[in-house]
């Protein structure tokens, strides 16, 4: 029991690793990865770290290929998802603020990704500009965009179509969003 | 009556209004129930028989693509109605219009969970970085000159290149003929299905002979003597000898397959680990 105690905790050590750390140009860790350094049983490493993390307000947090809903995936489906590490719960205003997002930033980032969605998933940029115009320095716009497409909230076509990007998947629930919007 | 270069014309031009209109609503994101599909379809239809050179053939070939297109985007349009995610995007524009900033932000935050990650240079990091350091030559010293030293010519014998490595005993056709057929004779006694484990066979005691075998299997590999066969998630890699040589392999992508044949991985298939 001890030996066995001994063996999920080197893993979960490596798993923090490789979890936390950045390890390529976009954070997170694929499967594979994982399978590869921990093992076939890298899900229920996952699992165990998951559970402790919970202590701590964060989650392991699973994206998987096509921004699908699995709810019993298999080894393969398991093996092309991305995992991250990211908060359970929320953060209050003043906490954004001190992680660097702006309130205007963040409005404007909250009202592009609604505005997307509600059109399908693919917007003209310059329509998000008009929006957003609307509340926001002219000058501070185009600025905006370019800093969510950035930070891969958003990202942009050769046609100026913004579309939602990988960290928005990973990061926002799209749909408590739109139902809290409408409900409010 | 109209002429028929008058009745071509006119149909080129309704092909090219439909392409128009196929293009804007592609672009600009418009409701692609705007298009009467219907109507392009006959239209189409209509003028059809009446194409003969190439380029009208052309035209209506576009245009029918363009109209596929469309057709993909009502029933994505439709797909989407139907999931949940789906919102009135007039009802969502009117709310995001008037909504405050401080309340879109109080939703946001409640479905918003960032993603945790560090930046930190461990203690290892810095260690291997300081020895890194010390071990780097200064610039002066690597981008230095090569002096050239003038040396007597002499004569080398056939024996001596030979034990220097620069020449091979045999040719290297016949080398790798040879090497081929120890694959097969291989395969025959360990393999299974044709084929042998990748380690199995360039593995030798020592490990320059090892290296020296990969060298060999790789080109047996590129002049269609054997082939690959890769298991990406067994991790395991099987060489097959081909009966004859096989010159050309199909109309697929050739494509390079690093093998790593590294000391350690050596060390780890003597003791069975591989």
């Amino acid at each position: 029991m001890k030996r066995r105690k001994g063996y999920y905790a080197s893993k979960l050590k490596r798993a923090v690793h490789m979890l936390f750390y950045r390890r390529h140009k976009k954070p997170g860790v694929k499967g594979w990865e994982l399978r590869k350094v921990l093992g076939t049983d890298y899900p229920k490493v996952l699992k165990i770290l998951d559970h402790y993390l919970k202590a701590l307000d964060l989650q392991v947090k699973t994206i998987f290929e096509e921004e699908k809903t699995v709810e019993r995936p298999t080894i393969e489906q398991l093996d092309k998802a991305r995992f991250y590490i990211t908060l359970r719960g929320e953060l209050t205003p003043k906490e954004a603020k001190m992680i660097g997002w702006r309130i205007d930033d963040l409005a404007g980032l909250a009202v592009t990704i609604a505005y997307i969605i509600s059109k399908k998933g693919k917007v003209p940029r310059k329509e998000v500009e008009e929006l957003l115009r609307d509340k926001l320095p002219g000058w501070k716009v185009s600025l905006n965009i370019d800093r969510y497409i950035r930070y891969g909230y958003l990202t942009q076509d050769e046609n100026d179509q913004l579309y939602l990007d990988w960290r928005t998947h990973a990061e926002i629930d799209q749909k408590t969003f739109i139902d809290m919007l409408l409900s409010k | 009556m109209m002429s028929k270069r008058g009745r071509l014309k006119i149909g080129r031009e309704k092909l090219q209004r439909i392409i128009e209109m196929c293009k804007s609503v592609e672009e600009r994101s418009l409701d692609p129930f705007l298009i009467d599909v219907d109507g392009a379809v006959r239209t189409i239809k209509e003028f059809f028989p009446e194409w003969k050179i190439p380029e009208d053939l052309c035209l209506d070939a576009e245009t029918v693509h363009h109209l596929a297109s469309i057709i993909k985007l009502q029933s994505e349009w439709v797909k989407h109605r139907s999931t949940s995610l789906y919102t009135d995007p007039f009802l969502l524009a009117e709310k995001l219009v008037y909504i405050e900033k401080d309340e879109i932000v109080e939703i946001f935050l409640k479905v918003w969970h960032p993603i945790v990650e560090m930046e930190q240079l461990s203690l290892h990091s810095i260690a291997e970085a300081l020895r890194y350091w010390e071990s780097l030559l200064p610039l002066n010293e690597r981008w230095r000159e090569v002096q050239l030293t003038e040396i007597k010519t002499g004569l080398v014998t056939r024996e001596e290149l030979i034990k220097q490595r620069i020449f091979r005993e045999k040719a290297f056709s016949k080398e790798l003929e040879s090497f081929w057929k120890e694959l097969k004779d291989r395969v025959k006694k360990d393999g299974r299905e044709g084929k042998i484990r990748y380690w199995d066979f360039v593995g030798a005691d020592i490990y320059e002979e090892t290296v020296q075998r990969a060298f060999l299997t790789s080109f047996l590999v590129t002049y269609g003597y054997a082939s690959l066969e890769i298991q990406p998630l067994e991790e395991e890699i099987f060489v097959k000898p081909n009966e004859n040589p096989v010159l050309k392999i199909s109309k697929k992508q050739l494509v390079s397959i690093p093998i790593a044949v590294s000391a350690e991985d050596w060390r780890k298939w003597k003791k069975g680990e591989r």
